[in-house]
């Protein structure tokens, strides 16, 4: 049975044929809106996520599937104390595949362990978000036509943002991409990431100033700066603006450097930018549905 | 000077740490076999001043030994027959271990979902380091045995 618990299931191969079955989805819908007809995808949310959720009920929909699921903890067997494990069972008899969210970390690897139908991680808590992260590497391939080859500055909540953790564990898969980390000291990437880019022979920089490095990158991948990550509301409110991406800086940038946030996005990218045709994390959502359905199709083993 | 006699055949465990040996009874389940178990405490060893020997007679396939390569890797394995010992097992850090360790991280599903299994897995056996199955929280075992 295959599952995506990890964005590092997949080899490089595997995205490829992933990202080509989602550029040929976008660019003929019709041809995949009766694929999945009598096929059922089961939303398990244990925690509320409205935009993956709703990105993948929308990716079975264009799929001619139909969906299934709860969309809080408190509106599952959950509450009444059933385990993830149970849970899956149960939903196996329901449903085609699966894609769960759950704030505990290893419980789509739980429900994957107890499950005769396709899983899908959709987040487990701090650890993994896959699906984030094809959607990150979906949106560069389509956009910049390659992976590889470029200056990648991350930028923001760099110790705590799972989004950014998988991504460069994702990139550092592709040939001469230099990493350029831009936080505040505060919030520097993990040693373990530092460790594995020396062991790899992988260019970066930390560095403090976004103005300072914005010019020479490709890419600039935003981040939020999450409130709920913080023990100490001082030390959030002193953070949350640190950096904010706004006309003035965006001048600063080449004039094809991609703009890329996982969203939801607060302060850190002025609504000026929103018109820059670098912005794309708007666009990022809608190739989030592509891959999801390319995901579901190699899944379900229909594609 | 305590003398315990040979075993015809099975295992002798030796040079335990001093104090370990009852740790290692209970992980190796040795309360659960219905065979002559010795356990020697602090006895005079050249090598570690005082150390502990278990002795268990036994079919010497009875016993998973991956878990004694996990406690302590510089115990030394003596597999008897007949009275004598034929072969001295070296000891590896097992690939997975189950229930010997606990998930310490609050985030982890173990942390609610109480029958599930501890699982560990060896991610880097030079750093002697396991992460959970579940979570992949990094235990290590220097650093542990460092505190």
């Amino acid at each position: 049975m295959n599952h995506l618990l990890s964005p590092l299931d997949f080899s490089t191969e595997e995205l490829d044929e992933l990202f080509d079955l989602a550029d040929d989805i976008e660019r003929n819908p019709e041809k995949y809106a009766h694929v999945c007809a009598g096929k059922k995808l089961a939303t398990c949310f244990y925690e509320p996520s409205t935009r993956t959720r709703l990105s993948f009920e929308t990716a079975m929909l264009n799929l001619g599937g139909s969906v299934i699921g709860f969309s809080d903890a408190a509106s599952s067997s959950a509450s009444k104390g059933e385990s993830v494990a149970d849970t899956t069972r149960v939903i196996c008899c329901f449903a085609d595949i699966c894609a769960m969210r759950h704030p505990k970390e290893g419980a789509a690897f739980v429900a994957a362990s107890n499950s005769s139908i396709p899983i899908i991680n959709a987040g487990d808590g701090g650890h993994q978000h896959p699906t984030q992260t094809l959607t990150d590497l979906m949106t560069i391939h389509a956009l910049k036509g390659r992976l590889g080859n470029f200056t990648v500055g991350l930028c923001g909540d760099l110790k705590f943002g799972r989004t950014v953790h998988s991504l460069i564990h994702a990139l550092v898969r592709y040939e001469n991409v230099t990493f350029k980390f831009i936080s505040p000291e505060e919030l520097r990437v993990p040693d373990y990431i530092i460790e594995m880019l020396r062991e790899k022979e992988i260019p970066y920089e930390e560095v403090i100033s976004l103005e300072s490095c914005i010019p020479e990158l490709d890419l600039l991948y935003m981040t939020r700066v999450q409130r709920e990550r913080f023990f100490n509301e001082e030390d959030y409110v002193r953070l949350k603006d640190f950096y904010i991406l706004d006309k003035a800086k965006m001048n600063l940038a080449k004039q094809d450097c991609l703009v890329l946030h996982p969203l939801p996005r607060v302060n850190e990218i002025s609504v000026e930018v929103d018109d820059d045709e670098r912005a794309v994390y708007f666009k990022q959502v809608q190739y989030g549905v592509y891959v999801r359905m390319a995901l579901i199709l190699k899944l379900l083993e229909l594609a | 000077m305590l003398n315990v006699g040979k075993i015809e055949e099975g295992l002798v465990l030796d040079h335990i740490k001093a104090g370990k040996s009852m740790e290692i009874y209970r992980y190796l389940q040795l309360d659960k076999l219905d065979c002559t178990v010795a356990i020697i405490k602090n006895a005079r060893s050249n090598k570690m001043e005082k150390k502990d020997i278990i002795k268990v007679e036994c079919d010497i396939d009875t016993l998973n030994l991956d878990i004694l390569g996990y406690i302590d890797h510089n115990i030394t394995v003596n597999v008897i027959q007949k009275g004598e010992i034929v072969e001295k097992k070296a000891l590896h850090l097992p690939k997975e271990i189950k229930n010997v360790i606990h998930c310490h991280n609050p985030r982890c599903i173990t942390s609610i979902e109480q029958e599930l299994p501890h699982i560990f897995v060896l991610a880097d056996a030079a750093k002697e380091v396991y992460r959970c199955k579940y979570c992949e929280e990094k235990y290590s075992k220097k650093a542990s045995r460092d505190k």
